[in-house]
């Protein structure tokens, strides 16, 4: 029993970390409609900001301040430069477009920071473990971790729903022609809402970077089990994209232990039965 | 005699070209053509790197020839993409026509590489994929291993545990092919010395999220964790395991891959892994400190194993070539001097097994502030299983 309650406490911290990393993808796949593969290597491009910026500032927190409004940038450009070309056309040549950006990042990547893996130090005043069981002990910045997570989670929900660009935000995804009629330009709003999918990957690249190591293609794995929340949650929604996270993580991490040989298969077992219940996912609209 | 015209006209046509050059060749020194199928690009790359260094490195140190004939390298980046190996061999073996094939790093491309290259009859050297199928069931005369057999490795990790006293363990390594033969090798040694495995664990590869296979080894509380990861896996493993303060009651063990290249990444938290390698970089040979002393000097980086398995394996190569004079058309000779190598490697003794993979002691290492140090001998001249092998015994 006592097993199955960390386990579930596993669950419930990774499935967040996922969220903060599947928000992105959820926003840029449902408001622009676009399929972004190149959303894992938004979370790569994090984690080794966060160790170049790490060694400089000596804090993980202060690189991922710095780190932010670089992915923002960043985002900006990728979308100017590529992206706003994609918006009009079919799924394969956004599928296209965006693997040859995998794979220009990844050799970017090997040449700025080169194939050894790497490790971020957690903050020292971070850094220690406190009992959790007889037996088992948790890193304190994985507790502060999820703690971050979840107030990042509020504050996107919040945003979404009280604010006016929130507003704007759902109304894009409803109803693009309408929100352009009623006078606002949505190149801009896009523009914005890329680069906010890339600032939230990249963020949850850098935020993760101390538990994780940082090595090539560390986001690879994020960019797969992105998708399967976006596809459980319903695409475009982030409250779904938090549920379906949550979900995630529990049942992965309790496969695991409890169905061993299952484990690996129980990610997507669990899509296929929200999608034989709720073909649009558990906020998606019908499809 | 059935002989179809293609075949008839290829026969001329190569018996044509060879009759009045083969000799005029070999006297006037030609080169020998060597094909290095390695990783020059992705995750390996470090690795097809160092092999390639430390080869080049021993022919330069020989003064430029082998056997009394120049070597020639030709290049080929395999990418460790095990769906281009066969390409890429055939690319080596009938395009370039390269007179020795040495290759690669991993295993699946070994497995394909090695097939067509036993087919072919090429003389082949592998300096590190360790699949144990290599130099078991799938062994031949002129293929030569001169890294280690997975199974090899994890062996010896058995053994070092039983003799430091460890009687229960849990093993816990990704679900693939190289993962299962760690643990069997390792199952093997450790059953046989009276140890007991509480429970295999397997993680869908290549998952990185550890914390739920790190609850389920403190709910077993077993004496020590046998694991195998290697690269950005095994750095956040080795985090993770000293992050739960797992590490203070139960001892990591691992083949030497768990550590090697990620020894700075993990730091502290690495204090007290220990590992088995045919290798440590503290080894106190002559030839090792001449190898590191010389590898550092040309290319101002240390050396590491798999600098140690390119040496070794153009050392190989070199007893063979001296053996016949350079004659590499004299296959089977040059095939069976070069399984009788025997000789003094920076990794101490090197000889090779009926099966031609290395008979070679194993040393105990253990991590400490980003350094691995050598403990001791853990296996002395340990010869892998030749199971399987009926081509050689």
């Amino acid at each position: 029993m006592e097993l199955a309650l960390i386990q579930i406490f596993n669950g419930v911290q990774y499935g967040l970390l996922i969220f903060l990393a599947a928000s992105g993808l959820t926003l840029v796949f449902g408001i622009l409609g676009v399929i972004n593969l190149a959303h894992g290597s938004f979370y790569m491009l994090g984690a080794y900001l966060a160790l170049t910026l790490t060694s400089l500032t000596g804090d993980i927190f202060l690189a991922t301040l710095l780190g932010a409004p670089i992915a923002v940038a960043f985002g900006a450009a990728i979308e100017f430069l590529f992206v706003r070309h994609l918006y009009k056309r079919d799924h394969l040549q956004q599928v296209l477009l965006t693997f040859a950006l995998i794979l220009i990042f990844n050799e970017t990547q090997r040449i700025l920071w080169g194939s050894y893996p790497h490790s971020v130090p957690a903050p020292s005043y971070l850094s220690g473990s406190i009992s959790l069981t007889g037996a088992l002990s948790y890193p304190v910045y994985r507790l502060a971790l999820t703690g971050i997570c979840l107030a990042l989670a509020m504050a996107m929900m919040f945003v979404i729903t009280r604010t006016k660009i929130g507003a704007l935000i759902r109304a894009g995804e409803s109803n693009r022609e309408m929100v352009e009629l009623l006078g606002f330009d949505s190149r801009w709003l896009y523009r914005l809402v890329f680069a906010s999918g890339t600032a939230l990957a990249a963020a949850a690249g850098m935020l993760a970077a101390p538990v994780e190591s940082v090595y090539p293609g560390v986001g690879e794995r994020v960019l797969i089990i992105s998708f399967v929340v976006v596809v459980i949650g319903g695409i475009g929604s982030i409250r779904g994209a938090f549920l379906g996270a949550l979900a995630i993580g529990i049942a992965d991490a309790l496969g695991k232990v409890f169905l061993p040989g299952f484990a690996s298969m129980m990610i997507y077992a669990l899509m296929a039965a929200v999608l034989a219940i709720r073909p649009g996912g558990l906020f998606g609209r019908a499809a | 005699m059935l002989v179809d015209r293609r075949h008839l006209l290829a026969g001329t046509g190569a018996a044509a070209l060879t009759a009045p050059f083969g000799r005029f060749a070999i006297a006037q020194g030609a080169p020998i053509k060597v094909g290095l199928l390695l990783p020059y690009s992705g995750t390996y790359a470090a690795l097809g790197e160092a092999i390639t260094r430390a080869a080049e490195l021993y022919v330069k140190q020989a003064g430029g020839t082998l056997g009394g004939r120049a070597i020639s390298f030709t290049r080929l980046d395999d990418e460790s993409e095990p769906t281009k190996a066969t390409d890429l061999t055939n690319k080596l073996v009938y395009g370039e026509k390269v007179d020795v094939l040495i290759g690669t790093v991993h295993s699946g491309v070994a497995m394909a590489m090695a097939k067509i290259a036993a087919e072919a009859g090429v003389p082949t050297l592998i300096p590190n994929a360790g699949a144990d199928v290599i130099t078991r069931a799938g062994c031949a005369p002129n293929v030569f291993r001169t890294s280690f057999g997975n199974g090899q490795v994890s062996y010896a990790t058995g053994k070092a545990m039983i003799a430091a006293g460890i009687k229960e363990a849990v093993t816990l390594t990704w679900q693939y092919a190289a993962g299962e033969e760690d643990v069997a090798g390792f199952k093997e040694a450790f059953l046989e010395g009276g140890g007991k495995v509480l429970k295999e664990i397997y993680l869908p590869f290549p998952d990185v999220e550890f914390q739920s296979a790190l609850a389920e080894i403190a709910s077993l509380k077993p004496q020590a964790v046998f694991s195998f990861f290697a690269g950005g896996g095994a750095a956040k493993f080795i985090k993770d395991f000293a992050g739960a303060k797992l590490n203070e009651k139960i001892a990591l063990w691992g083949p030497g891959f768990l550590t090697d290249g990620v020894e700075k990444a993990v730091g502290a938290a690495g204090n007290g892994v220990k590992t088995v390698l045919h290798y440590a970089d503290d080894l106190d040979n002559p030839q090792n400190k001449a190898f590191r002393a010389a590898f550092e000097a040309a290319y101002k980086t240390s050396a590491d194993v798999y600098a140690v398995q390119g040496w070794d394996t153009m050392a190989v190569l070199d007893i063979g070539l001296k053996a016949v004079k350079g004659d590499v058309s004299k296959r089977a000779d040059l095939n069976a001097a070069m399984a009788k190598a025997a000789f003094d490697s920076p990794r101490g003794p090197f000889k090779l097994s009926a099966s031609r993979n290395p008979v070679q002691n194993f040393y105990l290492r253990e991590l400490k502030d980003g350094a691995n140090r050598l403990v001791g001998v853990a296996v002395k001249d340990l010869a892998d299983s030749t199971k399987g092998c009926r081509a050689l015994t």
